[in-house]
């Protein structure tokens, strides 16, 4: 019989929550890395059972981690990201340049393919890989080296590489996002990149529609239409059809276009999730109701999902890598929150209820489906 | 013989408990220290000093015989009980809250 194993990670460990495919009991396992931030961690699509989670602290810096039997047991593995040449600068807070300087891994991306290959996201953002599962890894300079580079600023949680998607349809295309410098496109496999900010509109930087400098907090796509992106920014939900040539807004009747996550329906491509949350500076749901909203119309329209969610006196947060879906029929969706609850809805976002209520902050998650 | 504690994060990784008990050649430092026990545990490579620059992670400190060691030079030599094995060299995660 098929399952769901959720993979969490948070302020102070990681978390192995299991079920069949009713999704109704859960074993829960963990605390892995107790007291570590485990910003995140994913499963290789190509072998299931081969997980990578990044493991850190402000004590005692970064870690990988490594398991081969679906995070019963794990192995550290290579943790030497260096940047290529010299690393030169980039923009600090106050406009002064910053040496860039390596301090985490947020988002770690399994190939489609390759047990062995994985991409790491790193904060001062820089895409980095591995091609021996984990053991060394070598970063692609021609991200950090665009001509745009030294101009990228931090946002409030650090200049950090958070989003990374492969296109399972062009193998050499790989998209990444970055806070606060925006999209940015390979076409060969890493080697050069080029911003895809065309449409976005931030009116907290000089230029509002700047080629780079838009604060982007997630970016999904349908592996089936990979063409089709779907991006929440720091303000506004936007949509590309064109694989990020351009975007245009599509926040339409949300009661809040800030958010951090953003999510695409297994099986139906116009169907998202994202989490309202009120900003600029209260990052908790509006009017303290937790409520995941969903378009079935590629965005634009929006119904709020709230049947056992909390809806009074609730002031948690979603974090950008906080959200998955299983594919499953009926599609499962989970969250976690910054007050460590994880809720599940198994009809696609109509029901919730939480699989745990009292783990540490959750920083995020992912949804692995088993055979 | 020298000793080294590490702090209980690092004991996990590395899969130990207790001390860490290590054979050096010649007068102990940090750097002999360190190079022999990342030698012993490469997992720990990178947890006490940075991979490149060698410097000690701002939240780390070495103690000795009561010592903070922490600002000292990495080819000073440690204290003679630390080199003869009667104390252990300390390292252990700052006091930094979290």
């Amino acid at each position: 019989m098929s399952g769901v194993r959720v993979l969490v990670g948070t302020r102070k460990g990681a978390f192995v929550l299991t079920s069949d495919a009713k999704r109704e009991r859960w074993d829960v396992r963990g605390p892995h890395f107790a007291g570590w931030e485990v910003y995140h961690l994913k499963g290789s699509p190509a072998e299931p059972n081969r997980l990578y989670a990044s493991q850190s602290s402000g004590w005692f810096g970064q870690l990988i981690q490594r398991s081969n039997d679906g995070g019963t047991t794990w192995e550290p593995v290579g943790n030497r990201f260096v940047y290529e040449g010299v690393p030169g600068t980039h923009q600090w807070y106050d406009g002064t340049p910053h040496p860039w300087e390596f301090k985490r891994v947020w988002h770690l991306e399994p190939s489609l393919t390759d047990p062995d290959s994985v991409y790491a996201g790193v904060e001062d953002a820089a895409l980095f890989r591995s091609i021996d599962g984990g053991q060394t890894w070598q970063e692609f300079p021609g991200l950090r080296g665009h001509a745009s580079g030294p101009s990228w600023q931090p946002g409030a949680g650090g200049m950090c590489l958070h989003t990374i998607l492969l296109d399972p349809s062009h193998p050499g295309r790989i998209f990444v996002a970055i806070s606060a410098a925006g999209a940015f496109r390979s076409d060969d496999a890493g080697k050069t990149w080029r911003p895809i900010n065309r449409g976005l509109r931030s009116e907290q930087i000089p230029d509002p529609t700047a080629e780079v400098g838009h604060c982007v907090h997630r970016i999904a796509m349908h592996r089936s239409r990979p063409n089709v992106l779907f991006m929440q920014k720091h303000w506004d939900v936007m949509r590309s059809d064109d694989a990020g040539e351009s975007w245009r807004e599509v926040s339409g009747n949300l009661p809040s276009d800030f958010g951090f996550p953003i999510e695409v329906h297994a099986h139906e491509p116009e169907t998202l999730y994202v989490v309202p949350i009120q900003s600029d500076s209260e990052h908790y749901p509006p009017e303290g109701r937790l409520r995941v909203y969903r378009s079935r119309t590629g965005g634009n329209e929006w119904e709020a999902l709230t049947k056992g969610l909390p809806q009074r006196d609730c002031y948690v947060n979603v974090l950008r890598d906080a959200t998955a879906v299983d594919s499953l029929d009926p599609c499962g969706v989970y969250f976690g929150t910054t007050g460590g609850q994880v809720y599940a809805s198994a009809d696609a976002g109509d029901g919730w209820a939480p699989i745990v209520r009292d783990l540490p902050a959750v920083l995020s998650i992912e949804v692995q489906t088993l055979p | 013989m020298i000793r080294v504690a590490l702090p209980a994060h690092l004991r996990t990784l590395a899969r130990v408990s207790g001390e860490v008990q290590l054979d050096l050649q010649g007068r102990p430092t940090q750097r002999a220290v360190l190079d022999a026990l990342e030698a012993r545990y490469p997992m720990l490579r990178g947890t006490i000093r940075d991979h490149v620059t060698q410097r000690r992670r701002a939240f780390v400190r070495f103690f000795a015989c009561e010592q903070d060691l922490s600002h000292e030079l990495p080819d000073t030599p440690l204290p003679d009980a630390v080199a003869i094995g009667a104390e252990p060299l300390v390292i252990l995660g700052a006091m930094a809250g979290g």
